[in-house]
């Protein structure tokens, strides 16, 4: 991230790590964006490419063809990727289901999945949503039945990122006849090999047009028993609870990534943009607005490194994760919202990056627990 | 809300009448013109024939000749179209690209153009913003050069709301560079003429509506096509001004309330936790909050419609709730949204829909900043 970055997580491997992913960026995302909004989808063959050059198992261990490195290098890299204003890839889904699996996988699953995910082989995706079910978890509805050492999975699941290309699906199921959280289970679904599982369309969305979002169907899919993460059921939720600290941070540093592309953006364009025979950027509501965007910013980045640095220690708590999420997507979507307005009816109009940004921030706000979520859960870390 | 200014039976039987016009020829076709980027002009003919494009205008050229409060009925009820581009489009038409022409044109302009805007046979679209001039009025550059009886118009237009459907435009020129605010003027320009071309503009929001950027190239029309005096136009286009403001605060108002009865029975039914939504504390704190930031809303705009009728000044007020009312709809939107979780960014509902196109509510008909500017002028700064 930026040089001014004083946190004691950032190390000159980091520094090197975030000018290659700039440079990778630079040459397979950014040329792209545009053609993948009208797709709807990113390439395939970026996820391929993306593992070739090292990005997609960054931190999966060496043992299973990743890169051994800390969970901040994939940090880098998701921020450096918000800088460039694509919210098409959903790369960072595939590092938090190769987080699943190197934390709670049996041997033999890390054997046989990780390395598709470092090399890009196999695209992931988080199966949890469902129509009737976001935020309340312990509502699935989704089941996964034993029978004859396999596992009868029916249900259906919404909002799922990568819903499209995803050939690998880490589902949240029921499998216990037990009500609430003891009864749910990840169940990994390899999707070429799963008679009965369908892929919905490609829903539109407000905003992140690159990014294949869908429902996805499951109807008599049956997978061997052995797909249960950890080989066994019932662990599901405190998997997911351990995990969702993962993504709940990375959701803030993509966060930084975007606040960090639109103001530097901002300062740009109210610089060339004449108003009243004067620079945009000279009129005081201009500096104060920026001046503004520009330490929410800071405060963040200065809040993500600390973070960071607890993450790789491992002593990051949800509670602060939460934090992370909540006042990161915060920050972003009133930064979207202030620049926005500083390119006047420009930023209206779809084919302006910051229109785009504006659109696309407002998802973070919900996905990956929404933010009254959070906010529930840092309140019952203060009553204990 | 209160209801003071439409308690006679007349605006009762008028707005049962728009509200089943909504109903019936609006909400059902709501998503029809968002893929059509556009409503459907036969629309206008239909609001014409029902005497709903001349509320105030003289009945001399087919108007109703009634005052501002049937006005603000009449949009409190389009408002709830479902679709803001459609509310829009007839706004346009009736509040921002005829009023000076209803006021300064002359017999003959209003005879072949206000005629047929009243009629719904003809769509009107106002063009003042331009590619390097928004919020600085007074910076724009398209120009009218006298030659004869005709002028010869060249520049362009920029964010143009009725850019598809529209026959003529109600133009904001510079007539005389060196005039100062006395150099403008405002001119009539049919788009089918020679040398005008429009390309359409692709937005966040607001898929209803056409918007578009016109280029005039050596565009030659009458003199007798200008409305009021030339060097005018700029006084005239602040007056018009004032209708489009006040358009805006009662349309996107309604919009808003609209999204909030929905959001209401969304979060009654949404099981959340083993309860409905609406059974949260955060859920009715923030179903309240926006209640009592729309009625406030409601009540300045209101007020500004009071001091029309009474045939008062009320460009102070109509300019604070431009700021007030724009902020109140956004922050509905982005709270109604937040309510409906996940399904609130697909693009189907409501609530996904209505933060898109509510976004424009800062920057349309004179940005935040712009009445900012203007309000503190006006108050003596």
């Amino acid at each position: 991230m930026s040089d001014a970055i004083p946190a004691g997580w950032k190390s000159e491997d980091h520094v090197l790590y975030a000018d290659a992913s700039r440079q990778f960026l630079a040459q397979e995302v950014s040329p792209h964006i545009e053609r993948w909004r009208k797709q709807g989808v990113v390439d395939r063959e970026l996820w391929t490419k993306a593992g070739e050059a090292g990005f997609l198992g960054a931190s999966i261990p060496e043992a299973y063809g990743g890169g051994g490195a800390p969970r901040s290098f994939d940090a880098v890299f998701f921020y450096e990727h918000a800088r460039t204003g694509d919210s098409g890839w959903g790369v960072a889904i595939q590092s938090i289901v190769s987080h699943y699996i190197t934390a709670y996988g049996s041997e033999e699953q890390k054997q046989r999945w990780l390395p598709g995910l470092a090399s890009g082989e196999r695209i992931a995706a988080v199966a949890m949503t469902e129509p009737g079910c976001g935020s309340d978890l312990q509502a699935v509805s989704t089941v996964a039945e034993l029978e004859n050492g396999q596992l009868r999975i029916n249900g259906s699941k919404t909002f799922i990122t990568n819903g499209q290309m995803a050939n690998l699906i880490c589902l949240v199921a029921r499998t216990g006849e037990v009500a609430g959280a003891k009864g749910v289970s990840l169940v990994f679904v390899e999707t070429e090999d799963a008679p009965g599982f369908r892929r919905g369309q490609n829903l539109e969305k407000l905003g992140m047009k690159g990014q294949d979002t869908s429902e996805l169907f499951f109807e008599d899919v049956r997978v061997p028993e052995s797909n249960l993460l950890g080989g066994s059921g019932g662990h599901g939720f405190i998997q997911l609870m351990k995990q969702l600290v993962w993504e709940r941070l990375l959701i803030g540093v993509v966060a930084l990534g975007a606040m960090d592309s639109m103001v530097e953006a901002t300062a740009s364009y109210t610089k060339e943009r004449k108003l009243f025979s004067r620079r945009l950027f000279d009129l005081q509501n201009t500096r104060m607005k920026l001046a503004e965007a520009k330490t929410k910013a800071e405060v963040l980045r200065s809040f993500i490194g600390d973070c960071l640095e607890r993450l790789d220690r491992g002593t990051l708590d949800p509670a602060t994760a939460s934090m992370a999420k909540w006042w990161g997507s915060q920050m972003q979507c009133e930064v979207a919202d202030e620049c926005l307005q500083l390119f006047g009816g420009y930023g209206y109009m779809a084919e302006y990056p910051i229109a785009q940004a504006f659109s696309d921030a407002r998802a973070q706000k919900i996905y990956g627990g929404a933010n009254e979520v959070m906010k529930e859960l840092i309140a019952r870390s203060l009553d204990v | 809300m209160t209801t003071d200014l439409y308690a006679s039976s007349e605006h009762e039987a008028f707005r049962a009448t728009i509200r089943k016009f909504t109903e019936q020829e609006l909400r059902p076709r709501a998503r029809e013109f968002d893929e059509a980027g556009r409503i459907d002009k036969v629309l206008f003919k239909k609001m014409g024939a029902l005497g709903m494009l001349g509320l105030r205008y003289d009945p001399e050229y087919g108007g109703a000749g009634l005052d501002w409060s049937f006005s603000a009925v009449m949009h409190e009820e389009l408002g709830r179209s479902d679709n803001a581009g459609a509310t829009l489009a007839v706004s346009v038409h009736t509040e921002m690209s005829t009023p000076s022409l209803a006021q300064f044109g002359s017999e003959e302009l209003k005879r072949q153009y206000l005629i047929p805007a009243i009629a719904g046979e003809t769509v009107s679209a106002v063009a003042v913003t331009e590619p390097d001039a928004g919020s600085d009025v007074s910076a724009i550059k398209t120009r009218a050069v006298r030659d004869g009886d005709d002028w010869v118009i060249n520049g362009s237009k920029m964010y143009i709301t009725n850019a598809a459907n529209a026959d003529w435009l109600c133009l904001l020129v510079v007539t005389d560079p060196d005039a100062g605010y006395s150099g403008f003027s405002q001119i009539i320009v049919p788009t089918d003429l020679p040398g005008v071309r429009c390309d359409l503009l692709d937005k966040i929001g607001l898929w209803g509506s056409d918007t578009g950027q016109f280029y005039f190239d050596d565009v030659r029309v009458p003199v007798s096509n200008t409305i009021g005096d030339v060097g005018r136009g700029f006084q005239q286009q602040m007056m018009q001004f004032q209708d489009e403001r006040l358009v805006a605060c009662i349309s996107t108002l309604a919009g808003a309330e609209l999204l909030w009865e929905e959001t209401k029975k969304w979060t009654e039914e949404r099981i959340l936790f083993g309860k409905p939504l609406s059974k949260m504390q955060n859920t009715q704190f923030k179903m309240a909050e926006m209640w009592a930031q729309m009625l406030a809303a409601k009540e300045l705009g209101l007020a500004a419609v009071r001091a029309l009728v009474a045939g008062e000044d009320a460009t102070k007020t109509i300019t604070a709730a431009k700021v007030f009312t724009s902020n109140v709809a956004i922050d509905v939107a982005t709270a109604c949204l937040q309510l409906h979780g996940g399904y609130g960014l697909m693009k189907e509902s409501m609530a996904g829909r209505a933060y898109v196109d509510m976004r424009v509510a800062t920057i349309g008909g004179g940005s935040d900043e712009t009445m900012l500017q203007y309000l503190a002028k006006q108050l003596g700064f």
